[in-house]
């Protein structure tokens, strides 16, 4: 009915365009990381997260192993409950790791840093780590190098 | 005084009148959608001129578009010594913004017009009267395909639009200043979200594909039935479609990115 070039042209034209939308999807959004395998989870609790969020990433000597699935507060111990997934490829992580939470660069975003401990035992799903380090907020830290001074001068 | 009291009256009036007789021309055309399901190809045909032949226009545009903002963006960031955020900067101004409106304004320039004055000279030349003639509804049988190839065309050339982008300010940031290429594409993944940011732009596109079109097909639709007639409503579509879009960006942005 209507002449081979538009029909084909059109087609191309559709094909063309859900291509697109694949590419931005697959290629330029987090598309890949949230098909990906979940992997175990695994609890830390922190004093102060500062400014961690969400889908913040989680490394161990600087290799990403997973990211922040839930952060939440305790209002029994005043603390905060942070949940994050790793990697099920990374199954040796010893039970008394520690994890800290650093600052990427100068301005940065937040990240939770793990450093191995020496246990035989390794993490399962549902496992707490106890060894933690909040974040470190600033105006403490100025805080307490002020309090520090005035203390060696008075 | 009261002369510019009834101007000001009279322009008010005008101004609902249309707004009602194309929310009233919006509900027929919508009514005249289901008969296409007999007839795909009359979409078919129109996608042609209405998307096909904007292709051309749209991709080479998101390509200069991408690299423009590869190289702006690359010396904003290079000062705070953040050019590993090239692909974050270029990706999400490109999904979220860019991608829809410059491709909206194109799309109302080059495919908007054109059906205006289409509609418009088909009523001027009373082939819009014979079809009625004939009893061959003219809403269903010319309107409703256009708008229907229109507003599906839209998002397509939209995600088009951006994912050139995307290979424009990789070029030129990668290819040309020495942007690391593994950064410029993880930092991308990392920050730029499929439901936030790539499904958002989609909806913006989509909405965007809707008044646009509205806009020509009832432009050209309720045009003075001579040369001047339609070209002032060739004239207003392209004004109006692309106020529109800027207008509703503005609204949309506001309500998903809050």
């Amino acid at each position: 009915m209507y002449s081979k070039t538009v029909e084909i042209g059109v087609g191309l034209f559709v094909a063309l365009g859900l291509a697109a939308l694949l590419m931005l999807a697959m290629k330029v959004s987090n598309l890949a990381e949230l098909t990906a395998p979940d992997g175990y989870h695994v609890t830390a609790r922190f004093e102060n997260i500062g400014s961690l969020k969400v889908r913040a990433p989680v490394t161990m000597a600087g290799v990403r192993m997973g990211r922040v699935t839930d952060i939440r507060f305790d209002d029994n111990s005043y603390e905060a409950v942070v949940r994050f997934s790793v990697d099920p490829r990374y199954v040796r992580i010893p039970i008394d790791t520690s994890a800290s939470i650093f600052t990427a660069g100068l301005l940065g975003e937040q990240y939770i840093g793990l450093d191995a401990g020496g246990d035989e035992a390794f993490l399962t799903d549902g496992g707490e780590i106890t060894l933690t380090q909040s974040a470190i907020v600033l105006e403490q830290v100025i805080g307490q190098f002020l309090y520090n001074k005035a203390a060696e001068g008075g | 005084m009261i002369t510019l009291l009834r101007r000001f009256g009279r322009t008010a009036l005008t101004f609902f009148e249309r707004l009602g007789r194309g929310t009233i021309f919006f509900g027929y055309v919508l009514a005249g959608i289901p008969a296409l399901v007999s007839r795909p190809g009359l979409v078919v045909a129109q996608m042609w001129s209405v998307g096909v032949r904007s292709l051309i226009i749209t991709v080479v545009s998101g390509v200069f578009v991408g690299m423009v903002l590869g190289l702006q963006g690359y010396n904003t960031l290079v000062d705070f010594g953040a050019e590993e955020s090239l692909g974050v900067l270029v990706a999400l101004s490109l999904v979220r913004e860019l991608g829809p409106v410059v491709a909206g304004l194109l799309f109302a320039g080059r495919a908007g017009s054109a059906l205006t004055a289409e509609i418009g000279l088909m009523k001027a030349t009373e082939q819009l009267d014979g079809m009625e003639m004939m009893a061959v509804d003219p809403l269903r049988r010319v309107v409703a395909p256009r708008f229907i190839a229109g507003v599906i065309s839209m998002p397509l050339l939209a995600a088009m639009f951006s994912a050139v982008g995307v290979f424009g300010g990789y070029f030129v940031g990668v290819g040309l200043l020495g942007v690391d290429e593994g950064a410029f594409w993880s930092q991308m993944q990392s920050a730029v979200d499929l439901n936030d940011d790539i499904l958002n732009g989609v909806v913006k596109s989509v909405a965007f594909g809707v008044v646009i079109t509205w806009i020509a097909v009832f432009e050209g639709y309720d045009a003075l039935p001579t040369s001047e007639g339609v070209s002032a409503a060739t004239t207003r579509t392209v004004v109006h479609s692309s106020l529109a879009v800027l207008g509703l960006d503005f609204v949309l942005t506001a309500l998903m990115f809050n």
